[in-house]
């Protein structure tokens, strides 16, 4: 569905990402792990448009959408959660999803807020705060809101750019019981993370990004018996 | 003490015009963390077309009407496009420099346009007093108090009702996560002004139809007023800026009855002086403390 053909992208004279290649298949979960400074989030920028890739392209369904404006990539169909989720915190909830919405060109009021509604019925906790300004809830509801939120551009594929980074253990399991859930109602999801541990649950293929460039790439049993990933990546050996 | 309830009216209805001129920089320093100094002198300018199409076409007040409001947005936009624009890229301090560049660049066209420095404005339609119990009010002033009071309320329902300002909103907030949305800031920001000049075309000539004479010094002086009610009223804040244009107003009604006329201006200078000392953040300043406490919070 999303192909990444050799895309060079970086800051000035910084190469970030040095020819990087990879594939997001329809209804899986792609994970994209690596640590710090890996050019995990100058990937996820050039795919949303922000980034402008050197060279390379981008390709989502056949079209190529390489270096296009972010506002057309967003209608495409590629929504993006945020790394630190970065709602509205001036907001309400509710105008937190609206905001989600703004790309759609049907921009009829009841169809938004039936899928307003819908979401309300996803995630309840959001219900019961949707007056609430966005910037009140805990980690845990800000990154609940960041995925209804992007989920509100009805997208076809969902870039989530660390979603656990800065949430308690609990959270985490439940952010990832969300990601299972959008899987099993047949969402494309691409997932950067560091939490190795987690995105083993749900991922159907792996690619390790190191200083910009694809070192490794799998299916989760592979990565479980590479062993210098699970030293650099899972952090404790179990067992 | 009639008196001095007397003044507070007045001053109210003026000053209801300084808060419309607060909030036009209020929402520009909002969306894009910059300040348009051109801002006044853009109103001025065209102001000043609208009295060049008075005094040479002969038009009716209410062509100079639309002919200052629409010139200010034109005007508005070339400012945005050179000074905000162009520069989009580089420090917000280079905005606040061009906008005073351009601004003696408009300062100069007027002065080409009409090189006498003094020119009668038209006044309102309306003109004559009410008289309400002990008090008596000048239609001029209801007139300004109605039309600025019905375009903060426009406004309002724009930025809180209208997809534009749920746009507008998410841009301030962050212009990043706004283009994750879909939502092209740079367009925002272009309508932004638009809006913005519109608003301040209008306090520029609700306040000229009451001054009944205009000079290239207006550009300055709306500059300052706006300013002054934006930090009097806490930087960011749009009730504050509301707030801000009417406690001036008050107080400039005030001084120039119990003081004298001499003093109308200083007495403001007073006021900000001591607010910033003492509050710095202004008003309702605490607001701005706040968003930039919630958007590091992390749980």
């Amino acid at each position: 569905m999303l192909q990444i053909n050799d895309v060079t992208a970086g800051y000035g004279m910084i190469k970030a990402l040095k020819g990087v290649f990879l594939e997001a298949r329809q209804g899986e979960v792609t994970c994209l792990l690596g640590p710090n400074g890996a050019g995990k989030t100058t990937l996820i920028y050039t795919i949303a448009g922000i980034v402008r890739a050197q060279t390379g392209s981008i390709v989502l369904n056949q079209v190529n959408i390489t270096n296009f404006t972010p506002q057309n990539i967003v209608k495409r169909g590629i929504a993006v959660v945020p790394e630190n989720r970065l709602v509205f915190p001036l907001m309400s909830v509710r105008e937190n999803l609206l905001a989600g919405a703004f790309s759609r060109k049907e921009g009829k009021n009841t169809i938004v807020q039936n899928d307003i509604k819908q979401m309300f019925s996803k995630f309840p906790v959001l219900n019961e705060r949707s007056e609430q300004l966005a910037g009140t809830l805990s980690g845990g509801e800000q990154q609940m809101l960041a995925v209804a939120r992007a989920l509100m551009s009805k997208p076809k594929i969902l870039l989530m750019d660390e979603p656990s980074v800065g949430l308690a253990p609990l959270i985490v399991a439940q952010i990832f019981g969300i990601i299972l859930e959008m899987k099993n109602e047949g969402m494309t999801i691409f997932l950067v993370e560091q939490n190795a541990n987690m995105a083993l649950k749900v991922a159907d293929k792996f690619y390790l990004l190191e200083q910009g460039e694809i070192t490794f790439e799998g299916v989760p049993d592979q990565i479980k018996d590479a062993d210098i990933i699970q030293r650099a990546y899972l952090g404790n050996k179990k067992k | 003490m009639i008196n001095f309830l007397q003044n507070c009216l007045d001053g109210a209805m003026i000053g209801s015009s300084y808060s419309l001129l607060a909030i036009s920089f209020t929402i520009i320093f909002g969306i894009m963390g910059r300040i348009n100094l051109a801002l006044g002198p853009s109103i001025m300018l065209g102001a000043f077309l609208g009295t060049w199409a008075f005094i040479n076409l002969e038009v009716s007040p209410w062509t100079v009407a639309m002919v200052t409001i629409i010139a200010t947005i034109l005007i508005g936009i070339y400012v945005e496009r050179l000074c905000f624009w162009a520069i989009r890229r580089d420090v917000a301090m280079a905005s606040m420099v061009s906008s005073f560049a351009i601004w003696m660049q408009l300062e100069e066209i007027a002065l080409n346009l009409l090189p006498e420095r003094t020119y009668p404005f038209p006044k309102l339609f309306v003109s004559g007093t009410i008289e309400i119990g002990p008090f008596f009010l000048r239609y001029e002033h209801l007139v300004t108090f109605g039309i600025a009071m019905l375009s903060m309320l426009g406004l309002a329902f724009l930025l809180y009702r209208s997809r534009f300002g749920l746009a507008l909103r998410a841009v301030s907030e962050s212009r990043k996560t706004a283009a994750y949305m879909g939502i092209d800031p740079n367009k925002i920001i272009f309508w932004t002004f638009i809006l913005v000049s519109f608003f301040g075309g209008i306090a520029g000539y609700l306040l000229l139809a009451t001054d009944q004479q205009i000079t290239p010094n207006f550009g300055l002086w709306a500059t300052l007023k706006g300013l002054i009610a934006m930090m009097l009223g806490g930087m960011g804040s749009l009730v504050g800026a509301v707030i801000g244009g009417v406690v001036i107003g008050i107080i400039e009604a005030q001084t120039q009855w119990y003081l004298g006329n001499a003093y109308r201006d200083l007495s403001v200078y007073v006021v900000l002086f001591v607010m910033l000392i003492f509050h710095p953040g202004g008003l309702l300043g605490n607001q701005f403390a706040h968003k930039a406490d919630i958007k590091f919070k992390r749980v």
